[in-house]
């Protein structure tokens, strides 16, 4: 390998003989940071965040320490805090690792974030099918309050705060913030409409609410350890701290890596940190941050000019990984979960394949999205067992185009993001599935085909 | 006499054109204010009932005055106008509230494909089959298809199949393959109703609204889910299938359970009433009415209703009924029963032969339980009316008081009853027979009516013109809906004709106008001086009831009514 990974969050995890209990934590220096964030004022930690340019691990990428300046201080009302570990994105698996393997920094994390905001409460909303991990977080919390980590008056001071973990009960839309507030209150997980219900302002129990990913609130121990400054100083500016890349599909070595925000191109993340493509294949297309962000195809040349001026022309291999640089090539970074896919996937397939999740995990509120993505699926799904015609990829384009921008929460692009997508860059491949199946009904024969549909 | 309230009003720009709206409404009702509703389509909206944006045909696009961010000056274009930054993505007007220079943009062409698009998903996995749907005629789903559907289908796939004709409780039918998951049933439930039974189960496309588990949809006000449906999903039991909406003819009313007087709306055809809804009157009942409300219309059809004057339990003429009548009630000794239940003309006529004859007069009240929404404890529609003419001057009592002693002393030998039962009252007309003659006003066959001497059906709220005065001094005026049975005449005719009979010994031949009679009201009543009936407005005319505030009134507080407390007068 001749890229080395640059672990931060991930740092321990993975070393031999590194445990998840409390005492090994404490052992590789954990919870000092918690003891140095009660020495400051909870504003400046604030204001170290919004130096550090730390930025949403969960998909937006929006910048945590702005997100928490939105936050209204002056209601009067209790301030919540949120780790959203709902992770349910498909090609994502990175804050599994995180919990389950060093749940105690996460606790750190969150701590550090409830006492910068003044939270005197923070759920973990755990994905209902993480039951080792949620187990793990139970055991972590009561070793912590049994020294005194979280609880009431924590180390001597006057803050207290507690942390509740709670299951949800497996809706991949519970990972949206108003969704999964709605479902921590009890209800059916439907996002609520912004305006008026911004969680900074109107969240849980229509208090002031910060939700953060579970890698974003790691990172905040990472920026009172370093300073918001030295923290901003990995990575370039406006994408800074490291960022750990699931890598999944057609490569050797499919994982978890930690590079700084702009420390690997995405062809040293393939080729040479997970071991290039299985023998003989060529790359065919990479979906960079999660099924919901637009594909990428192998052949394709990105060129354009970036925010400072300066112009570029990649290939899909000299793309950085960050999250300017994919959303300057029409994607973006997402959750962090790479998709790579070679020359032996069938695009329509494929394609097939998100809808068929989409489809079933749209909450059903709003119109578009209810009734657009299982049609979309309904469509893939033919195409894929025999009844393609060549109008299809028109009609997918025209029900995704309805769907993009319509709807109360992002689900509805995150749904329509994919096709539209696909389609741009495959087309060729949508149309020659219906004129292959199209001759073959000609001539009186079987269209139907095996496939690996679920 | 009406409240003139100022608004502040915002300035507004609405494709092109400036609009003063009121301020802070949002963007739907500010379109009605300017007259462009029909602009923007809606299913999940509702006037009473919060906000969720979840049908997303409402879909706007807005934008606002572009401020500096340092200065906060505003940013103006080379022609001197100001810049307005438009939103990146269509907002949904119901969700957006107007403020003092907006621009609403409701006719672009990406606007017109949002709402296509919508309906185009709407109608994906509808049964379509309005042709069997008791709500064709009056669908929004239907009427903005037409209008925003594309008129043919691109879905070639399956559609969902979901449960058909569930009962969701004694008086609503369920059909999901129909419903557009719009909520507005289960948000009136939970927070009008306050009876939180209905819900969605299952996700995504498979959402399906149904009932909690062992609970059904029961409470009295369970059939505003089915009047607040867009689409034909949740149906009246009663009304399912028995007639299309667009053969009714609607005539305005108001319901008498109770003295809330809700604002109704009477469907009939050819003499037949088919069902009962709400009108919408912000100062009485919002858009709401009871269950029980709607199903009155079926005791003036029952086979008890009295069809025919009658003198001796003969059936006799008009005339002859009035002969008889007049006869008895120049003979004086005369008591009178009257009724809460009788319009405001009724009562005043009714008021002019007590003084003219000199009778004894007394009311009863008609209380029960109320249920602090639409249903007060005053069970009758017009007492205050009764206040007003001046046929009481006191509130009546639940029983009868003096006029009792006297019947039973033998001090009267007349007696004119509205509408109620001797017998409830206590009074044995058995063993009063030889010594009370009993003129008997009233709808359907109870003991009274059974020993009256002289009988004059009565016409119900349906058959006849009038109005009246619900709990807040609101005067309503209600239309006639349907023929009452032949030859007969509503009560305010009858009265004409005796007080004629018997004051100008004159013989009067068809009944008065309501014109007329309201020249007469408006000249001698008080608080209806120069109110013409020709202009009392659909909504109702505000009273001022201060004079009667120091009385005790039995109803509690309500949607629309506060009692005052006497201490506050004091």
């Amino acid at each position: 390998m001749a890229i080395e990974e640059k672990r931060l969050i991930l740092k321990y995890t993975d070393q031999p003989g590194y445990t998840n209990d409390i005492d090994c934590y404490i052992k590789h220096g954990g919870y000092e940071d918690l003891k140095k964030a009660f020495k400051m004022k909870p504003e400046d930690i604030c204001e170290e965040v919004l130096q550090s340019g730390v930025r949403g691990r969960g998909g937006a990428g929006f910048p945590a320490g702005m997100k928490w300046k939105f936050l209204d201080r002056k209601s009067g009302k209790p301030i919540y805090l949120i780790c959203n570990a709902d992770e349910s994105e498909p090609g994502t698996f990175k804050d599994r690792q995180i919990i389950h393997k060093d749940p105690h920094q996460l606790i750190e994390g969150i701590l550090c974030s409830a006492y910068a905001i003044q939270a005197k409460l923070a759920f973990i909303y755990i994905r209902g099918e993480f039951f080792e991990g949620y187990k793990i977080l139970e055991r972590a919390i009561e070793e912590a309050r049994v020294k005194n980590f979280l609880g009431d008056n924590i180390l001597g001071s006057d803050y207290s705060c507690d942390i509740i973990v709670h299951r949800g009960a497996g809706a991949y839309i519970c990972g949206e913030e108003t969704g999964l507030i709605e479902s921590l209150e009890g209800k059916r997980a439907n996002p609520r409409i912004k305006p008026p219900y911004f969680p900074a302002a109107l969240g849980l129990y229509q208090c002031p609410t910060i939700v953060n990913n579970v890698e974003t609130l790691c990172d905040v121990k990472h920026v009172i350890n370093m300073g918001g400054k030295e923290f901003a100083k990995i990575g370039t500016p406006g994408n800074t701290g490291t960022r750990i890349w699931c890598v999944s599909g057609h490569v050797q070595k499919p994982g978890y890596y930690e590079f700084p925000c702009a420390g690997v191109t995405l062809g040293e993340l393939i080729y040479d940190v997970c071991g290039g493509l299985l023998p003989g294949r060529k790359l065919k297309a990479v979906i960079p941050g999660g099924s919901s962000s637009k594909i990428l195809r192998a052949d394709e040349r990105f060129t354009g000019k970036k925010k400072d001026g300066t112009e570029f022309d990649w290939g899909i291999e000299d793309i950085p990984m960050d999250f300017d640089s994919l959303s300057l090539v029409g994607s973006m970074s997402g959750s962090g979960g790479v998709i790579i896919m070679d020359d032996s996937t069938d695009m329509v397939e494929a394609l097939a394949n998100i809808n068929y999740f989409y489809a079933h995990e749209s909450c059903g509120q709003c119109t578009p999205c209810r009734e657009g993505v299982p049609w979309m699926k309904k469509i893939t799904t033919r195409m894929c067992t025999g009844g393609a015609r060549e109008e299809d990829v028109d009609l997918l384009k025209s029900v995704a185009d309805q769907i993009a921008g319509r709807t109360i929460c992002a689900f509805g692009e995150a749904a329509s993001w994919p096709v539209q997508s696909f389609i741009a860059k495959f087309k060729d491949e949508f149309e020659a599935k219906a004129k292959e199946q199209a001759i073959l009904r000609k001539q009186g024969e079987d269209t139907a085909t095996e496939t690996s549909l679920i | 006499m009406l409240e003139v309230k100022v608004i502040d009003t915002v300035t507004i720009n609405v494709d092109g054109e400036l609009a003063q709206v009121p301020k802070g409404v949002n963007v739907i009702e500010a379109m009605r204010v300017v007259g462009k509703e029909k602009e923007i389509p809606h299913y999940c909206y509702h006037p009473k009932l919060s906000v969720v944006g979840n049908c997303r045909m409402c879909l706007v696009e807005v934008g606002n005055p572009m401020r500096d961010r340092q200065t906060g000056e505003a940013i103006l274009e080379e022609n001197g106008e100001p810049k307005i930054g438009w939103a990146p993505k269509p907002v949904i007007a119901c969700a957006t509230n107007v403020s003092e220079g907006m621009h609403v943009r409701t006719n672009t062409p990406s606007l017109v494909d949002c709402r296509n698009g919508v309906t185009e998903f709407l109608l994906i996995n509808h049964p379509l089959d309005c042709p069997i749907c008791d709500q064709a005629g009056e669908c929004r789903l239907q009427e903005f298809s037409a209008e925003h559907g594309r008129g043919y289908s691109r879905f070639k796939e399956e559609k969902n199949v979901k449960p058909k004709r569930t009962r969701l409780g004694p008086r609503v039918t369920l059909d999901d393959e129909r419903c557009i998951l719009c909520s507005r049933c289960v948000r009136f439930s939970q927070e009008v109703a306050k009876d939180d039974v209905l819900g969605f189960v299952d996700r995504g496309t498979y959402s399906t609204l149904t009932c909690y588990p062992g609970k059904e949809l029961s409470n009295n006000y369970s059939l505003n889910t089915v009047d607040i449906c867009p689409v034909g999903a949740l149906t009246s039991t009663d009304f399912r299938f028995k007639m299309r909406v667009w053969f009714l003819k609607r005539t305005h009313s108001i319901c008498t359970e109770s003295s809330v007087g809700a604002n109704t709306e009477i469907w009939s055809r050819e003499g037949k009433i088919y069902r009962i809804t709400p009108r919408r009157n912000d100062a009485v009942n919002d858009t709401w009415m009871t269950d029980s409300g709607r199903g009155l219309f079926k005791e003036s059809e029952s086979e008890e209703r009295l069809k025919s004057y009658s003198v001796d339990q003969v059936a006799k003429s008009l005339d002859d009924a009035i002969a008889a009548t007049r006869e008895l009630l120049e003979g004086g000794s005369i008591g009178v029963i009257g009724s809460a239940h009788s319009s405001l003309e009724e009562q005043y006529l009714l008021q002019k032969i007590v003084k003219h004859t000199n009778a004894s007069f007394e009311m009863i009240q008609h209380t029960g339980e109320g249920d602090g929404l639409l249903m007060s404890e005053d069970r009758t529609p017009n007492l205050r009316g009764a206040l007003i003419t001046g046929l009481i001057n006191q509130l009546p009592d639940t029983r009868l008081g003096q006029l009792k002693e006297a019947i039973e002393g033998g001090q009267i030998k007349t007696l004119l009853v509205f509408n109620e039962d001797l017998e409830q009252l206590g009074i044995d007309l058995g063993s009063l027979k030889d010594s009370v003659q009993v003129i008997y006003f009233g709808s359907s066959k109870n003991s009274t009516s059974e020993q009256a001497k002289v009988i004059f059906p009565s016409l119900s709220v349906f058959e006849k013109d009038g109005t009246f005065v619900n709990q807040n001094f609101i005067l309503q005026k209600f239309k006639q809906a349907i023929l009452p049975p032949m030859g007969l005449m509503p009560d305010y005719g009858v009265l004409t004709a005796i007080l004629s009979e018997l004051v100008e010994n004159t013989h009067t031949v068809g009944m008065p106008s309501m014109e007329s009679l309201w020249g007469e009201i408006s000249k001698t009543v008080e608080l209806l001086k120069s109110v013409q009936w020709s202009e009392i407005p659909e909504e109702g005319l505000a009273l001022n009831g201060d004079a009667f505030a120091s009385m005790n009134f039995v109803e509690t507080e309500n949607l629309k009514f506060k009692p005052t407390l006497v201490s506050e007068i004091v």
